[in-house]
């Protein structure tokens, strides 16, 4: 799924993957922290986004 | 190709006669030159309804699903992987089937011809490798390789991979081709040129969904774009949901595609949305070794798991 979107144009920062147990509380926090630190980085998604409804 | 006609006949003829079948799904000619029609054929002396030439391209394992009657149906190579397919996927028996084989050279693009001739098509013939076209303009004679549907000319399974009556030799397999080389394009581009070629390529869609309906996989009672509770993709123009749309028609294809074109051959504004099952395809032949519908012994990739199976998207 990953490599379609990626495909697509969708830049591949904003698309992240994880498997946490429910038991791994450092490793949630961890990865959190590093998702959010990589999309500040790329900034707002300008993709993917919809627009106000086109009014005929 | 009238040999072809003659034996698929001969075939449903006796498969009828004999009562081995209740009905044979085959191909008659349309009402259109280049517009061959399926043909569901009840009765021994209605075979001559039977046709079989370049423009058969429509895929025939969509009318097999759910169906409880034993049929005979007319399989080219790309026909036949989906056969399997929906075999595997416990949407027709096997023992249902007489799978009439068609050893397959190709089905030619209709709008490659349109887009070369002058005026309205009036009648199509070919003999051997050439194609001659009658319209309105006059007449043209085109080589039947350089006017082929894109999925053809790069095609890997031209037999049959399972088939119970052949009406031909079996023919050569093309072994030089590089079937992936516009998927490769695409990945070559930087993510916003990709971003940009998608919105160009899908801008012309209507939404008509005559892709997900010519489609032999798209066999859900409810599509999930008809779906209203929940809804799960918008139903308007809109560009994004457009995308959605397409990526998610793609997505349910993924490791069961046979990238027969159907769908671009029923698109009615000429959309390659096969770019996006295509790409489907690559990753599962690399990832997983798995090209859909080769035969009936293995599990489709998205329905095994393998210890060795690649993690490296997941953190």
């Amino acid at each position: 799924m990953k490599n379609l979107l990626v495909t697509m144009g969708i830049d591949p920062d904003r698309l992240h993957f994880s498997w946490i147990s429910s038991a791994e509380s450092t490793k949630f926090v961890k990865v959190v922290n590093e998702i959010t630190a990589k999309v500040k980085a790329i900034g707002p998604n300008q993709r993917f986004v919809k627009k106000e409804a086109k009014v005929a | 190709m009238s040999t072809y006609t003659d034996k698929i006949r001969e075939i449903a003829q006796r498969l009828l006669k004999e009562c081995r079948v209740e009905m044979v799904i085959g191909f008659r000619q349309g009402s259109m030159p280049m517009m061959n029609e399926p043909c569901f054929v009840r009765k021994p002396e209605e075979v001559d309804r039977l046709v079989w030439d370049s423009n058969c391209g429509i895929n025939l394992a969509n009318y097999l699903t759910n169906r409880k009657e034993k049929i005979g149906i007319v399989a080219k190579g790309c026909d036949s992987r989906n056969i399997v397919t929906h075999i595997l996927e416990n949407k027709v028996k096997r023992e249902q089937l007489v799978i009439i084989g068609v050893p397959c050279q190709g089905m030619i693009d209709k709008r490659k011809i349109a887009a070369s001739i002058q005026g309205e098509i009036l009648a199509v013939s070919e003999t051997g490798g050439q194609i001659k076209v009658k319209s309105a303009g006059g007449e043209k004679s085109f080589n039947k390789n350089e006017v082929l549907q894109q999925n053809c000319s790069v095609c890997v399974h031209r037999n049959p991979v399972i088939h119970d009556e052949m009406v031909a030799a079996p023919v050569a397999e093309q072994t030089d081709v590089d079937q992936y080389a516009d998927v490769n394009a695409i990945e070559a581009m930087s993510t916003e040129e990709r971003w940009e070629f998608f919105e160009k390529l899908l801008a012309p869609c209507i939404r008509c969904y005559a892709c997900r309906n010519a489609c032999p996989l798209c066999y859900c009672p409810t599509c999930f774009v008809d779906e209203s509770k929940p809804q799960w993709v918008g139903k308007s123009q809109d560009p994004m949901d457009v995308r959605t749309f397409h990526f998610l028609r793609a997505f349910h294809c993924a490791g069961r595609c046979t990238d027969c074109g159907a769908c671009e051959r029923a698109c009615p504004v000429g959309i390659n949305m096969r770019l996006l099952t295509k790409k489907l395809n690559k990753d599962c032949l690399e990832l997983y070794g798995w090209q859909a519908g080769l035969n009936l012994d293995s599990r489709p990739a998205l329905d095994v798991y393998k210890a060795n199976d690649p993690e490296d998207f997941i953190h």
